[in-house]
């Protein structure tokens, strides 16, 4: 199989009444690897040296709403699960993927994983901002409303929103037995993140998580598809 | 452009070809409505929001937040008459329903900030707040976010429980894995989506399905007051993106635990008779969450909709 890096190639998707910015960071032959970012963050130019090292085929990097290239909607209104959809979009583009997610992406991969079980076959869960989310019940209510102290992406708003999503540990340990069961015989949902959260402990805890490296993960789940 | 999916086929409504269409004319008077005595707009972070209010401006004002999938204007009969009972109603429109803009995110956040700038350009005090529904639950946070801005709280069948969530594992989470994905399923079409166009009965009729204890008169009445005129028939206003239930975590006891702490005279109302629109909530969900002092009405022979269904019904 040939591996190659190609010049860094965006798509724009229409989802709804917003711009999503759909990066093809990486050529190649096998399954595709799509990356999502963590709270703030975007798309990296190209993939981290983990990531690039350990898989072959085609890798993408999606732009959540509000981040990176992609568009900033007004007023926000964001919740994990707009970002699923989000990423679900991303998904219906590239045709099927490994997802591998970075702190509030690993959040959103893992319940997208648990949903599109046909079109994801393994996923990813690592380090990255917005990994804790907002606890495991509301906390006391507030007006969120951030200071708009710069143009652009990400989003203020994006970042006081998502940063208090309620993450309860039986919800999240819901969409991880999607996944193991929709994959017997293989293992589809790997946690590589040091900082667990109590709905990452949850997941954690389900018989056929596996814990390890990035590198780990992605070579086991490429060697498991191919 | 693609319609909503989850509305019938053309003729499913009951829309025969050889019916004369009502006029709004005909179907824009219905006994006690009144049409809001003023209109005006609130900018929340760039949303515009439709306000409106009856009564005598100079009146005390008090809050009244509709139920999701409502719109201000389902409360043209009950506003009225607490107008009448020297009130200064407010309501509004929360994005994506009614005159307010459609916006391109909905979420609970945004709904509460938007209702925060609501209360914000009517008063500086304390006020009595009404909640339907989900306007209920609404007012119930937002009695714990401004506390400052509200003097009582009225919920009229804004009292969610878990009536209708099964207690074992399994079931409930293939219940939420099946509304999840629906939830996805809509999203991955919402490109160009508009409201189904029909005449004012075929509009009513559907609606009758969400509102399955209000007269046809009322429902038709509703159109011509909730829905456009477009050049091949009637639309509901309300944007098309948007989508009952769907995927989240929320949990009816998050939005109860907001109760025992109410500082404020707190009105509860439920109506007994179960409802798909209403949470199927019964007295014992409620009781143990009522905060020293609490009245609690339950409403015989009365459906969700309490305020549409006994306008005349109202605590002294």
């Amino acid at each position: 199989m040939s591996h190659f890096t190609s010049p860094r190639h965006t798509t724009m998707l229409r989802h709804g009444r917003n711009d999503l910015a759909l990066h093809r960071l990486v050529d190649g032959e096998g399954p595709s690897l799509l990356l999502l970012h963590g709270l703030g963050e975007a798309t990296p130019a190209e993939p981290p040296p983990s990531v690039a090292g350990a898989w072959r085929g085609p890798i993408y990097g999606l732009d959540f709403t509000g981040h990176g290239a992609s568009s900033i909607p007004r007023g926000g209104g964001y919740t994990s699960e707009t970002l699923v959809a989000d990423a679900d979009a991303a998904l219906r583009h590239v045709g099927s993927a490994v997802l591998m997610g970075r702190g509030l992406g690993a959040y959103v991969a893992m319940i997208l994983a648990g949903l599109r079980t046909e079109e994801v076959p393994g996923v990813v869960l690592a380090d990255g901002p917005g990994i804790a989310g907002g606890g495991t019940e509301p906390g006391s209510p507030s007006i969120v409303a951030p200071a708009q102290m710069w143009e652009g992406t990400p989003d203020p708003w994006a970042l006081a929103e998502l940063a208090t999503d309620v993450r309860p540990q039986d919800y999240a340990q819901a969409f991880a037995r999607f996944i193991l069961t929709a994959h017997p015989g293989r293992h589809p949902l790997w946690v590589c993140a040091h900082v667990r959260p109590p709905w990452l402990e949850a997941v954690v805890d389900e018989a056929g998580v596996l814990e390890g490296s990035i590198a780990d993960a992605l070579t086991d789940l490429e060697r498991s598809l191919a | 452009m693609s319609e909503t999916p989850d509305e019938p086929p053309a003729g499913g409504d009951g829309e025969g070809p050889t019916s004369v269409p009502l006029t709004a004319e005909q179907a824009g008077a219905f006994p006690g409505a009144r049409r809001p005595d003023r209109r005006r707009r609130v900018d929340s972070s760039g949303v515009g929001i439709s306000v409106v209010e009856w009564g005598d401006a100079d009146a005390p004002p008090l809050l009244f937040a509709h139920g999701g999938f409502d719109f201000a204007e389902t409360l043209n009969v009950v506003a009225p008459m607490l107008a009448e009972d020297g009130w200064r109603v407010v309501s509004w429109d929360q994005r994506g329903h009614g005159d307010s803009d459609h916006a391109e995110l909905y979420s609970w956040h945004a709904d509460t900030r938007d209702a925060a700038a609501v209360v914000h350009s009517t008063t500086d005090r304390a006020i009595p707040w009404i909640g339907h529904s989900k306007g209920g639950v609404l007012t119930m946070q937002l009695s714990e976010v401004l506390p400052h801005r509200v003097s009582h709280l009225i919920n009229l069948d804004g009292l969610p429980s878990r009536r209708f969530v099964p207690d074992v594992a399994e079931q409930r989470n293939a219940m939420m894995s099946e509304a999840a994905l629906g939830w996805l399923n809509h999203r991955a079409t919402l490109e160009g989506k508009q409201r189904r166009p029909g005449t004012i009965e075929g509009l009513a009729k559907r609606r009758a399905r969400m509102n399955i204890r209000m007269s046809p008169e009322w429902l038709q009445y509703l159109v011509t007051v909730g829905a456009r005129e477009d050049a091949d028939g009637w639309r509901w206003k309300i944007d098309p993106t948007l989508r009952m239930g769907g995927l989240g975590p929320w949990r009816p006891e998050w939005s109860m635990a907001r109760l025992p702490g109410l500082g404020v005279p707190f009105l509860g109302v439920l109506g007994l008779q179960i409802e798909e629109m209403g949470w199927g909530t019964r007295p014992g969900d409620v009781e143990a969450y009522l905060p020293p002092g609490a009245r609690f009405e339950q409403l015989d022979g009365i459906g969700h909709f309490v305020h549409n269904e006994a306008p005349g019904w109202w605590p002294t």
